[in-house]
């Protein structure tokens, strides 16, 4: 019998497994393939939802759901922490159990690390994960005017265009709470412009200067002052704040450093066309956890997850995969509390933002809900 | 060029702001008086560099174009 392990129960992990289950029907029936999730907690959370978690808008029962509801009931789900990885000996050595495997499926996401800029625990908030989300929750009902910085300080960050996205909800949310005319909003960015891709930053960046939210470029913090508020900068500035919204660095799972698989960042180095790990055959990677240049987005995962279904259903077959990821993305981008615009690109196309309109955004709200059918795969 | 680098940082195949973030990875990890050099195919990134090394305060030692790659070597000052 053929053994395929999931590591990680995530979008990419969870959906991998639910588009092969259909792939591969006769082969899990005459028992010749299983396939198992290895996972070290027992549900899933929309992360997205921490953008609208935070103002309130959705709560924290709506973005999470068991994961054994979600995964279809051939995939044997096994809720336990991996911390090796042993490609020589194909095993996963997990707190309670090890686990064997023929062909391994990486999909362990990325975590921030806010302990990595001495100050940003003790004085920055952040909407990346649900404890940092309900925090800021809390501070954004009770702030009553004063300066709020939302700073980037790690790239690559999950979800590109979330920091961009809080800008825009945060000046309406505080128009709407009456207290913009008090408030000062601030965005700072590590590189020359307000964001990586051109077409985006054309659009947005005229947006920004219509609702007087200010920006600060080529502004990487080192430091965050808790005292006095102040970020500190390696270009040698300084910034001070009432609010700090920070998106944190971000590394790969320690599990992948720990099993010497990984980057200085803790990144797996992946094929970018196959998603296969380099150097192995019966490894691939997808999601968050890989290297590859393209956006750390959910919707990323779904369309990698249709790739390594189908290539790994090949070579349970006996078939040769041929199917190849083409760098496609594709992400709403909330430009106000009721108005979103959207961007799809992938290797070959560059973005191309449309006219924001409230229609996006309520595209985009629903798809909040509809996203439980795609981590099913039926969506 | 007669200086030679302390660290070669290859971001060949990385686009904007890739090589950067390298770069300034480096630049925290790095003592001053270091010489890092960043290896870029990617053009704007040998525009967007220097730019970057002079309002950070370092020097730029030069960008020097190879065949299909530049080469930007910066000294940590401070
Ligand atoms: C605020 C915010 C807004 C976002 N907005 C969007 C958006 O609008 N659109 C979009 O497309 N994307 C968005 N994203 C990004 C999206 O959430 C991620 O890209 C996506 O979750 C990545 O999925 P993944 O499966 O690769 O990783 P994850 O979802 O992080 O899953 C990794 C899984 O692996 C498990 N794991 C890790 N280490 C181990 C181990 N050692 N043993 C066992 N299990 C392990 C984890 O518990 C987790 O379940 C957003 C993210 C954030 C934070």
């Amino acid at each position: 019998m053929k053994r395929i392990v999931i590591l990680g129960g995530g979008v990419a992990g969870t959906l991998t497994a639910n588009y092969l289950i259909p792939k591969i029907g006769d082969e899990i029936r005459d028992r010749k393939v299983e396939v198992t999730l290895i996972t070290d907690r027992p549900y899933q959370i929309y992360e997205p939802g921490y953008l609208y978690l935070i103002f309130n808008r959705l709560g924290e029962d709506e973005l999470r759901r068991d994961i054994r509801e979600l995964l279809d009931p051939s995939v044997r789900l096994v809720v336990d922490r991996a911390v090796r990885i042993d490609t020589e000996n194909q095993k996963i050595i997990c707190e309670k159990e090890t686990h064997d495997y023929d062909y391994l499926v990486i999909a362990t996401g990325a975590r921030i690390t806010p302990e990595d800029i001495p100050g940003l625990k003790e004085a920055g908030h952040w909407f990346y994960d649900l404890e940092g989300s309900k925090r800021l929750r809390s501070a954004l009902a009770n702030f009553k005017g004063g300066k709020i910085v939302i700073s980037v300080i790690g790239v690559p960050h999950k979800c590109p265009v979330a920091p961009i996205e809080v800008a825009f909800i945060l000046h309406d949310f505080l128009k709407r709470r009456g207290v913009r005319d008090k408030s000062q909003v601030v965005y700072t960015y590590p590189t020359n412009k307000i964001f990586i891709m051109d077409p985006v930053t054309e659009m947005i960046q005229p947006m920004f200067d219509e609702r007087g939210i200010e920006y600060r470029t080529f502004f990487n913090p080192i430091e965050i002052n808790a005292k006095e508020k102040k970020i500190i900068t390696l270009e040698g500035e300084e910034e001070d704040f009432d609010l700090l919204v920070a998106i944190p660095p971000h590394r790969g799972a320690q599990v992948i450093t720990d099993s010497g698989l990984g980057d200085k960042g803790g990144w797996v180095p992946t094929d970018r066309y196959t998603l296969k790990a380099d150097g192995y055959d019966n490894v691939y990677a997808l999601g968050d956890a890989t290297n590859l240049p393209v956006s750390k987005a959910g919707s990323v995962a779904h369309f990698q997850a249709e790739v390594v279904a189908e290539n790994l259903a090949a070579e349970i077959k006996g078939i040769e995969p041929t199917a190849m990821f083409n760098g496609k993305a594709f992400c709403f981008i909330e430009t106000g509390w009721e108005e979103a615009t959207y961007i799809w690109f992938d290797y070959f196309t560059p973005p191309q933002p449309v006219v924001p309109s409230k229609f996006v955004h309520f595209v985009k709200i629903a798809y909040n809900k509809a996203y439980w059918l795609t981590a099913r795969g039926l969506l | 060029m007669d200086v030679e680098s302390d660290r070669v940082i290859d971001a060949r195949g990385s686009y904007c702001p890739g090589p950067l973030m390298e770069l300034i990875k480096a630049i925290k990890e790095e003592d001053v008086g270091r010489v890092i050099e960043v290896w870029s195919s990617d053009e704007s990134s040998a525009k967007d560099i220097p730019e970057w090394v002079k309002k950070a305060g370092h020097e730029l030692i030069g960008v020097f174009k190879e065949s299909d790659y530049w080469r930007i070597v910066v000294r940590k000052t401070k």
